[in-house]
């Protein structure tokens, strides 16, 4: 279990944490999910030793890392830019922990063909990593970062130099990864859905602090507070509660506690049908439905209609 | 921009001419009156006992200035370029001191330090009009030339390869000789042969710290005055070809050097 007591980190006049508190248990896939600037990379870079935290305290495995110089935290860290070793070739970058502690030679031969046979990167050894694309590189950094077995696996945004769908394939790739080698890994990211389909936790951060711990369901189903719920996904507000757009019901006879709307816009994303409605004396909301839905209400911009909200999260004005 | 063609032919004619009339053609003329006897003659020139002696002065204090200036260079720009501390700015301008001050006032400035009466003038060994002064000399106007070359480049190759490798267990000292120094080895070695080329040519603060003594303390810039003024016009041009020989084989590594300083 990695553990984090009350850490602060400020630079200069800005605060990036203000006593955080995180314990992350063995062999989970947690993932560190805010906007930028809510302390999320900093709290990581603290974990692994790169940051100095300002007071707390780091426990990893039991034992007090917070001065532990990162070469002897038995991490792995692997960086949003890869921070591959560029004057060395692929075979050469993932040995290079092997190499540091002197492993013999045909062990490090061994495990090296075996990583970048998981890594697919099977008959790159040669190459330099300006030879591969962004995605090889990334994949060359994992193994590397894999190469030493460590106790604990950090990812800085890993992906968030990729395009989509890069993104997307190498996202299922290190879940698969992650159920093989059960490492424990704790992963940042501003992308909700990125968290949401490969991490066991999350820990949802802001202005330096957690707002929320808890698995992608639980966060999403009951969200502890109005910046949980709208950073997880869309929201619409009616008076003073938040509502996911698939809970809002769209009625064409009126009903107890249901309000009426004007449809404003009909908008079809394929399976998926967003109605635009305008509440009296309300923002503009928007409703999920399926297209199925829509054609049976017959919706018509202009159409009167009634809307009904179910699981909804009462906010402060 | 676009320029006409007559506008455009004239403004080359200009440009090469300008370089022609103030670089090539003197360069070209010491070479010519060098070679006008025969080659027989040069080898002699350079080959007598004062001539020898010089150039091996010469690559002596070189041999010194250039890797002291080259480890204190390396520091120095990691510091500059790494290091967050008070007085940042000022390491900065003090180390273009040496392109700024005149290499003559280096000279004297160090006569006042270590000559006769100077504030460490009664060290047990003579500096001033000795090899000790020459070499400090030349180690003062060589000072910016690796910290000015490696600075940027460790800044443009930034400290994130640095972290990865503490990350997977190395600590500094083998970050630094496995990642850090591989990635400016470019920088470094251009900034070497920029320095190198600034020794052997040093004229000003040698010539007032050295005194001057025939096979002792002559350098081959002396040299090539002291033969010039004592018209032996001949030897000095022999002795200046030879400089101009080495200046044209650093060119040559700087053009090799600077392509692949570049890919990185």
């Amino acid at each position: 279990m990695i553990a984090v007591r009350d850490v602060t980190k400020s630079f200069g006049d800005f605060v990036a944490l203000g006593g955080v508190s995180l314990e992350i248990p063995d062999g989970s896939l947690t993932a560190l999910l805010g906007p930028s600037g809510s302390g999320k990379s900093t709290l990581l870079r603290i974990i692994a030793g790169l940051e100095q935290p300002d007071s707390g305290a780091i426990e990893i495995h039991g034992a007090d890392a917070t001065r532990v110089p990162p070469q002897r935290r038995g991490i792995g860290f692997v960086f949003q830019h890869y921070a591959a070793f560029k004057h060395m070739t692929v075979r050469e970058n993932v040995a290079f922990g092997m190499r540091i502690r002197r492993q013999p030679k045909d062990r490090i031969r061994e495990r090296v063909d075996e990583l970048l046979e998981v890594v697919g990167l099977a008959g790159y050894h040669e190459r330099y990593p300006n030879q591969l694309s962004g995605g090889q590189r990334q994949r060359m950094a994992l193994a590397r970062a894999l190469a030493v077995e460590p106790k604990v696996l950090l990812l800085d945004e890993p992906f968030g130099a990729l395009d989509a769908k890069v993104r997307a394939e190498l996202r299922e790739w290190l879940r698969r990864l992650h159920d093989k080698v059960h490492v424990t890994t704790v992963l940042v990211t501003h992308d909700q859905e990125e968290a949401m389909a490969i991490s066991d936790r999350i820990a949802v951060m802001d202005h330096g602090s957690i707002e929320q711990v808890g698995g992608p369901r639980e966060l999403y189903d009951r969200p502890a507070n109005g910046f949980v719920m709208r950073f997880l996904g869309p929201v619409s507000k009616i008076g003073d509660s938040l509502v996911r757009p698939h809970d809002i019901t769209i009625l064409l006879e009126p009903e107890d506690g249901a309000r009426d709307a004007v449809v404003s816009r009909v908008v079809h994303l394929g399976f998926e049908v967003r109605v635009e409605l305008r509440v009296a004396g309300e923002e503009a909301i928007s409703a999920q439905v399926t297209r199925n839905e829509a054609d049976q209400l017959e919706l018509v911009e202009g159409g009167v209609v009634w809307v009904r909200t179910t699981h909804t999260l009462a906010v402060p004005a | 921009m676009t320029v006409d063609r007559p506008w455009r032919i004239g403004l080359r004619v200009l440009a090469l001419g300008y370089l022609a009339l103030l670089l090539l053609i003197p360069i070209g003329l010491v070479f010519y009156r060098t070679f006008e006897n025969g080659i027989g003659a040069v080898y002699d020139s350079v080959t007598t006992p004062a001539a020898i002696s010089a150039f091996s002065l010469t690559l002596t204090v070189t041999a010194i200035a250039v890797p002291l200036n080259t480890i204190f260079g390396v520091l120095c720009a990691l510091a500059l370029a790494r290091g967050r501390f008070r007085g940042k700015a000022l390491l900065n301008a003090i180390i273009d001191l040496p392109f700024a001050i005149s290499p003559v006032v280096v000279g004297l400035a160090l006569i006042l330090v270590f000559g006769r009466g100077g504030w460490l003038g009664d060290l047990p060994f003579q500096v001033i009009f000795s090899v000790p002064g020459i070499v400090l000399a030349t180690i003062f106007i060589s000072i910016p030339f690796v910290v000015r070359e490696v600075t940027p480049v460790l800044t443009e190759v930034g400290d994130e390869q640095e972290q990865a490798a503490s990350t997977l267990g190395a600590g500094r000292w083998q970050a630094f000789w496995r990642v850090t120094l591989p990635s400016i080895r470019w920088g470094v070695a251009y900034g070497v042969v920029l320095s190198v080329a600034r020794c052997i040519g040093e004229f000003g603060a040698v010539s007032v710290v050295s005194g001057k003594i025939s096979g002792e303390t002559e350098t081959l810039t002396l040299l090539v005055e002291k033969r010039f003024q004592n018209f032996d016009l001949a030897g000095a041009y022999a002795a200046s070809a030879l400089l101009a020989f080495i200046a044209l084989a650093t060119l040559l590594a700087m053009t090799m050097i600077n392509p692949r300083r570049d890919e990185e």
